[in-house]
């Protein structure tokens, strides 16, 4: 798995309680793309990001990673290439402390415990929390729980870093924080968010999705710009692109 | 919902506490499991109708508490938790048990009340030595001393799983409660008919919260096995430790210290 790339081909999801929540999508992510998945509440975005390390599987179509297609049979290498950073850290962080919890992964590896060792050292170092090693998970803040959770994913080495709606309830600084760190990973990265301002920061392609579909898909710059299409998708644009309402007022 | 929510707070408390470095903070946690266990054991294992040779054994939750800085108050108050259930187990002794013991003046003592003041005695000294347990390792550290001693692994991870989502579970509850509170006017705390849809909820969302978790388990790796890295190690320190304390407790058990110092305290005059 040279190539870290992502193609998905007519790929159809209905979930067991008849909802469609993917129709026929296809696209195709290339190897260190920072793209993001933006749409309104049940567009599909989690879904999706549910089928690139099959936590799902389609119910017709083909998600291939890096060329390998995901069945029960290349799962394994299909989660070592795939690191997931799920929507809530609560989900993710279930070891009893930090250091044990970011040791999960490294140790299902089956690494030895020198390796281990060195590996979550280096995680928790690259998001800044390794003196949190000893603390359990619940005495963690909303910023450094993330943290710890990207670290979990990081101590995997993963070639691709899917996450979902990284910034959601974190405060103005630890966003900023996340984003800074988001920025100096050189793996692809696919982010489904809310937070266009943050696309804007991290991402030079943008998919739109609508109903289990794609919108749009292109440079963030020019969708953004789109405000008709935007307003179509159910999003806005992002507030560092639209004039300041005091300005304009007096204007 | 606030004696929910300073329980809680409670204990987080004993975590902070676990969290401590003194001598007793550094010991093997195995060794401390061991003590506990002696301890109990022996404490237990004296006649229903011992209150004297029971007093010197106070020694080790005292000297516990004081090498461990242990706050004496914090530990207290959660015995005060346990106290309506010593009155229930002790509660018949006094009415069933009425043969005489012992005459104060014209009191007379009946062996009732005295095995219902050992039973308490017993309570107290054993909750408070697991107490000290927690409050001086922690409960993860507990845990991994029980996987050492050979406790099956699925017992140890579901007890480390169980306080995990303890403060995940309490804190969802908690933010319910308040929800429910805020819109019922007619009275403090959750009416009976609220209570069905309440738990429901919490039960769903719970599975709901459960099968995220393993999916995350999934993503990491997960094959059915939980790999737990070894920790702590067994010193000449901790066995000094465990063989002082057993001396002690078994020297308390088979002489009744008050009694010989009664003696002593007798024949010296």
């Amino acid at each position: 798995m040279s190539h870290h790339t992502i193609d998905l081909t007519e790929v159809l999801y209905t979930y067991p309680d008849g909802t469609t929540a993917l129709r026929n999508l296809s696209l195709h992510i290339g190897h260190g793309e920072a793209v993001a998945i933006v749409g309104s509440n049940g567009s599909g975005k989690t879904t999706l990001l549910s089928h690139l390390n099959g936590v799902l599987f389609p119910s017709s179509g083909i998600v291939n990673i890096g060329g390998y297609p995901v069945t029960k049979q290349t799962l394994t290498q299909i989660r070592r290439t795939v690191g997931m950073v799920f929507q809530n850290p609560d989900d993710q962080l279930f070891m009893p402390t930090v250091y044990d919890d970011v040791a999960f992964g490294p140790l299902n590896l089956g690494l030895p415990p020198i390796d281990v060792e060195k590996r979550v050292t280096a995680a928790l170092k690259t998001v800044g929390a390794l003196e949190l090693r000893n603390r359990p998970p619940y005495r963690l803040s909303g910023g450094q729980k993330r943290a710890v959770a990207i670290a979990t994913v990081l101590a995997m080495e993963p070639a691709i870093l899917v996450m979902d709606e990284p910034t959601a309830a974190l405060d103005p600084l630890a966003r900023r924080q996340l984003i800074n760190l988001l920025r100096t990973f050189t793996h692809t990265k696919i982010i489904a968010t809310h937070d266009l301002d943050m696309v804007l920061d991290l991402c030079e392609r943008t998919i739109i999705l609508c109903n289990g579909t794609i919108l749009m898909d292109g440079p963030t710059i020019d969708i953004f710009h789109d405000k008709k299409l935007l307003d179509q998708a159910g999003l806005e644009q992002p507030s560092s692109m639209q004039s300041c309402p005091i300005c304009s007022k007096l204007g | 919902m606030i004696k929910l929510e300073s329980n809680w707070l409670d204990l987080r408390r004993l975590d902070d506490l676990a969290n401590q470095k003194t001598f007793i903070h550094c010991l093997d946690p195995c060794t401390k499991l061991f003590t506990t266990l002696a301890f109990v054991m022996i404490v237990t294992s004296f006649s229903k109708y011992e209150i004297t040779s029971l007093i010197p054994l106070t020694f080790y939750p005292i000297a516990l508490m004081a090498l461990g800085n242990l706050p004496y108050n914090h530990l207290l108050k959660r015995l005060v938790v346990i106290a309506p259930f010593v009155v229930f187990v002790g509660l018949f002794n006094p009415i069933f048990d009425q043969s005489p013991v012992a005459n104060l003046g014209p009191l007379v003592i009946s062996g009732g009340w005295i095995s219902f003041i050992s039973i308490t005695i017993k309570l107290i000294l054993t909750v408070t030595s697991a107490l000290i347990l927690v409050a001086t390792t922690g409960i993860n550290s507990i845990c991994a001393a029980l996987f050492r001693i050979g406790i099956p692994k699925p017992i140890v991870i579901q007890i480390l799983f169980m306080y995990r989502y303890l403060h995940v579970l309490l804190e969802e509850f908690l933010i319910t409660s308040q929800a429910y509170s805020l819109r019922s006017f007619h009275s403090s705390g959750i009416h009976y008919k609220a209570w069905g849809s309440l738990l429901g909820q919490l039960l769903l969302r719970t599975m709901a919260r459960a099968q995220r978790i393993y999916q995350a388990m999934l993503c990491r790796g997960f094959d059915g096995e939980i790999r737990l890295l070894a920790m702590g190690m067994r010193t000449k320190r901790d066995n000094i430790y465990f063989v002082f304390w057993l001396a002690f407790f078994l020297f308390c058990r088979f002489l009744n210290i008050p009694q010989v110092l009664g003696k002593l305290l007798l024949e010296g005059f």
